[in-house]
């Protein structure tokens, strides 16, 4: 390293004196190269992240239809309609649903599940992998799988019910039922990742505070309720925020739940979620204007959330 | 640090097994015929598997989904931690006007839901003439804030000050710095943003089920072709969901070490 750092100076010092085309072109190089690194990002990141995203805002004033020639200026009405639409407000109740269904347990097992791996284990890192298996799944794999596994009449979670005297559940038809079983498959799959997470987090409290408090007779127990949860909060914070984002636009699990269902999320949109409803508005019944609509009023509401999330966690850090 | 004691590995074990056990059901169901599922329960795979398989290669073309998911992952991974590392490089390492601004926007993208932009983003490949066509489904995932921001926080340690100055000193274009010094220090950096990238694209639906057709398939839209239709023949479509499976095995027992490394140090969900 001193080789590296000490070169330069004595070049510097024996450096002839006029060298100006080298100079100016360095000069430029510094001036505009930076600019010309970032700029990729910004321009495509504009041009098919951004840019889409503003203009479903316009779309959605209008009654544009896809492949149509012409198109109506409607104002505000896409909303007006939106806001009375029983379907939407059912998709909203679905989408909030599954996602408490799927993020409380989910942090719970998370915590309990990193503790347990914050052990002193043999094989640790096989462990670490075995539980982050599930992430790595395909979705639409794993999503038919479950769909087969909680099939109401032949499905595997029911013959288990069965077995144990329990009466089976419609897990398509039951409201209930439905969002248990796709907030399973969530669960599933990101509680593993979470625990990582958390694990992380956990291994990075510094051991002398843990020591402290054994020497004042503090429990294992009483340890982790008094000072792993409270120095894991802004960590499980994060956790929260970012299944938050994604919760809310939860689409493949019940587009692919029940292939019977379709776009519509069961026979009486039962599972339905906001996604897949913009999903539906477009690509089946082809009304951009309305699915655009949804698009633009479920960002506002993943803004407004994650906003939310974040002043939570400036306040809980502080 | 004692041992734990064997509770704790039986908890642990049980939680494995809970997540292994789809993969293996899948792969069950596949082995035998429907009959597994009409009662005849048993956890002891058949010999119907290739059988199954060869029915799935007739019905949808499986192995072009499967280059074409090659394809479109990969090219989107090497864009994505190219282009990163770059705009990655700059942030963190060269001073320029507008640098704390543009960075802050960059922050400020991390959570913006892109996927809400689909309408508009169909409207334009049908206009480019793309729809159905691979570059629908690579163009628009050539960049991501998360990786710009991910490799700006990596480089901003991983490269001294000292060391850039010293390139250039030395005569170095920018360019030659940022491929001489800055790539090489990221590489640690660079190849978990491309494992994560490269799952996250594999994995991608939404979009590609909206812009690909059954001709011209992904590996997950042809999946999910083999499952529409009111009746549903599971031991055809988990032969499927098993055969796609399995390359992401392949990479998780390969790769599994640095995955877990990658998802401790914070890397972000898909």
């Amino acid at each position: 390293m001193t080789a590296v750092l000490t070169r330069p100076d004595r070049e510097r010092v024996h450096q002839p004196r006029s060298r100006p085309p080298r100079h100016r072109l360095s000069a430029l190089d510094n001036k505009v190269s930076p600019y010309l690194f970032v700029a990729p990002f910004f321009v495509l990141f504009g041009a098919v992240g951004l840019f889409p995203l503003l203009y479903t805002a316009y779309v959605s004033l209008f009654d544009w239809e896809l492949g149509a020639d012409e198109t109506t200026f409607v104002g505000l009405d896409n909303y007006r309609t939106l806001f009375t639409d029983s379907q939407f407000w059912n998709a909203l109740f679905n989408t909030f649903s599954i996602f408490l269904l799927s993020s409380v347990p989910q942090v719970i097992v998370a915590v309990v599940l990193a503790a347990l791996l914050s052990a002193n284990l043999r094989a640790r890192t096989a462990w670490r992998m075995g539980v982050l298996l599930p992430y790595v799944a395909s979705l639409v794999a794993l999503t038919i799988i479950f769909g087969n596994l909680f099939g109401p009449q032949f499905g595997l979670v029911n013959s288990v019910l069965t077995t144990l005297g329990i009466p089976p559940v419609d897990w398509q038809a039951n409201t209930f039922g439905s969002h248990v079983a796709i907030a399973s498959m969530v669960n599933w799959r990101w509680t593993g990742y979470n625990a990582l997470i958390v694990l992380a987090a956990m291994l990075a409290i510094p051991r002398e505070v843990h020591e402290a408090a054994t020497v004042d007779g503090a429990g294992a127990l009483r340890r982790f309720f008094s000072i792993t949860l409270p120095m894991l909060k802004p960590t499980l914070i994060f956790v929260i925020v970012t299944s938050t984002i994604g919760g809310l636009q939860i689409f493949t699990e019940p587009k692919l739940y029940d292939p019977a269902g379709g776009s519509g999320g069961g026979a009486e949109h039962q599972y339905q979620t906001v996604v897949l409803y913009m999903y539906q508005s477009a690509f089946q019944q082809l009304d951009l204007g309305y699915a655009s609509s949804i698009a633009w009023t479920l960002f506002l509401i993943v803004i407004a959330v994650a906003g939310l999330n974040f002043w939570l966690t400036r306040r809980a850090v502080r | 640090m004692k041992r734990p004691s064997f509770v704790v590995y039986g908890v642990l074990a049980a939680f494995v097994l809970g997540s292994a056990f789809p993969f293996y059901w899948s792969y069950l169901v596949a082995s035998r015929d429907n009959s597994v599922l009409t009662g005849d329960f048993t956890l002891i795979p058949g010999g119907n598997f290739w059988s199954n398989a060869t029915r799935v290669f007739d019905t949808i073309p499986f192995w072009k989904a499967l280059a074409n998911s090659f394809i479109v992952s990969g090219t989107v991974t090497l864009s994505v931690v190219v282009l990163s590392a770059l705009a990655g490089f700059a942030f963190a390492k060269l001073r320029f006007r507008g640098r704390g601004v543009l960075f802050l926007f960059v922050v400020a993208t991390l959570a913006v839901p892109t996927q809400l932009g689909i309408i508009p983003l169909y409207m334009a490949m049908a206009e480019f003439g793309w729809a159905g066509e691979l570059e629908a489904v690579i163009v628009p995932n050539l960049v991501t804030a998360f990786g710009v921001f991910w490799m700006r926080q990596y480089l901003v340690d991983a490269v001294p000050d000292e060391l850039v100055e010293a390139a250039r000193m030395d005569g170095c274009s920018l360019w030659r710095t940022f491929w001489h010094v800055a790539l090489p220090a990221a590489r640690p950096a660079a190849a978990m943003l491309g494992v994560f990238t490269f799952m996250q694209s594999w994995n991608d639906f939404l979009w590609p089920l909206v812009v690909l057709n059954a001709d011209n398939p992904t590996l997950q839209v042809a999946l999910e072709k083999l499952q529409s239709g009111y009746y549903v023949d599971y031991s055809l479509v988990l032969a499927g969901t098993t055969l796609a499976t399995v390359p992401v095995l392949i990479v998780f027992l390969v790769l599994g070490r640095q995955i877990v490394a990658g998802v401790m140090q914070g890397a972000v969900k898909g």
